[in-house]
């Protein structure tokens, strides 16, 4: 019987990003459907009754939500190629602290600082770039936080990256100038096909930033 | 060679007696380090320098931080009694819920025991995450099924301190009459043979909220 994957999705999403990123890397056929998040679909919220949010996996009829606990199924189910996580669980402790971090830190501190003014943007691009400073040393000299591998923190990552141009654009800093190793390994994650056919670019989510702030009235 | 397992914990947090349950329902002999988080020890500051919270969790050497992050490491380390079903959906499906009761449950249930300002509308927050439990409880007698699993250890804060708090607070969130599966599981729950070991003591603990529930009051 032939697998059925349907994604619910919103292309500029960095959480529905990180399913597809994982779907590629493990070359899965899928169904790409895109919600409208001002006017939901009847299947979205039957999949997702508790969160209503995008990104949900349905695979053969069964809803699977979170975008990290997507990509968790996804290794565990296609688990003969490409692995995402590790094997050794002191390692597998890891990948899942950090990309709780990245869940925890990144995201909630790149929004204000297209959502906010003054001293308030001021404030959020230094915690910004503390985070990723913190992420930066704890890559270190590795080509992926998963080591030789690209791996799970590396999506749970990557996938900010359409998003950096316009968090500069909007702070007006160089996330290259506070954090070229972070850039660096950005690029190297760009050159994989499963990163650079997914993420859309920068110039794309800097327009659909644009008109979220006028809809917020932040100008 | 023997097994260096060491956990730095507080005696009232939910979150390091999450991973005293596991260790013992898993049999692991483990070294326990009460923190004074007013006043770090050096270990720990060590062991969690990102966090610097407790739980922190030593396996020979190696650290681990977040509650939930050292359960999946404990429950692939260790075997036996499995906290986590064999098959990806249902893992996956007790980690969505895991996920749930930590992202949103424990800050509305914790935030509507307290006085605070839109108190009623907290309240309704609380209650309606207490009613989706109730409703992804069905007639199981734990998340987990017949045996406690990932989903009831993380719960632990609704089965053992939102009652006390209540005790202590006259907070009305938790009820037999609006959640009976639920209270019922936290019955069970509170009085499973292992996990009854693991939890702190009753009295301690409605003092200790008693106490808070006394300077919030208070300070304006």
């Amino acid at each position: 019987m032939a697998d059925e994957v349907i994604l619910l999705d919103f292309w500029p999403s960095m959480f529905g990003m990180r399913v597809r990123v994982a779907l590629a890397e493990k070359g899965i056929k899928y169904e790409y459907r895109e919600e409208d998040l001002r006017n939901k679909s009847q299947l979205l919220l039957k999949m997702n009754p508790v969160h209503k949010k995008i990104p949900v996996l349905i695979h053969n009829g069964k809803p699977i939500c979170e975008s990290l606990i997507i990509v968790q199924y996804i290794d565990e189910v296609w688990n003969d190629r490409a692995p995402i996580l590790p094997s050794d669980p002191y390692q597998r402790a890891q990948a899942r602290f950090w990309a709780d971090f990245v869940d925890k830190k990144v995201h909630d501190a790149g929004r204000k600082i297209w959502t906010t003014k003054g001293e308030e943007k001021e404030a959020a691009k230094k915690e910004f770039i503390d985070v990723l400073k913190v992420l930066e040393e704890q890559l270190g000299d590795k080509p992926y936080f998963g080591g030789d591998h690209f791996g799970f923190v590396d999506i749970s990552l990557i996938t900010y990256y359409s998003w950096f141009s316009a968090y500069e654009i909007f702070g007006e800093f160089s996330i290259e100038a506070h954090c070229p190793k972070l850039i660096a390994w950005a690029k190297r994650c760009l050159q994989k096909k499963s990163v650079s056919e997914t993420l859309p670019d920068g110039k794309k989510i800097h327009g659909f930033i644009n008109d979220m702030r006028k809809k917020l009235g932040v100008e | 060679m023997a097994e260096e397992v060491k956990l730095f914990g507080v005696w009232g947090s939910p979150f390091s007696r999450r991973v005293e349950i596991a260790l013992k329902l898993k049999g692991v002999d483990y070294e326990y380090v009460e923190e004074d988080l007013s006043n770090k020890s050096p270990l720990l500051l060590k062991y969690n320098p990102v966090h610097k919270k407790v739980p922190a969790f030593v396996h020979n050497g190696k650290a681990i931080a977040e509650s939930q992050v050292i359960l999946e490491y404990i429950d692939e380390t260790w075997k036996n009694s499995p906290i986590l079903p064999k098959d990806p959906y249902g893992r996956a499906q007790a980690r969505f819920w895991a996920s749930f009761i930590d992202e949103k449950c424990l800050p509305a249930l914790w935030k509507a025991s307290w006085p605070c300002e839109d108190h009623e509308k907290v309240k309704d927050e609380a209650r309606e995450h207490l009613k989706t439990l109730e409703n992804e409880l069905k007639d199981k007698k734990f998340f987990g099924g017949e045996t406690v699993g990932l989903v009831d250890i993380v719960a632990n804060f609704i089965a053992y301190w939102l009652p006390r708090i209540q005790k202590a607070t006259g907070a009305e969130l938790l009820t037999e009459e609006k959640y009976p599966k639920l209270y019922q599981w936290g019955h069970e729950f509170e009085n499973h043979g292992v996990v009854k070991e693991k939890l702190p003591p009753s009295d301690k603990l409605i003092a200790f909220f008693k106490d808070r529930f006394e300077s919030v009051s208070t300070s304006k």
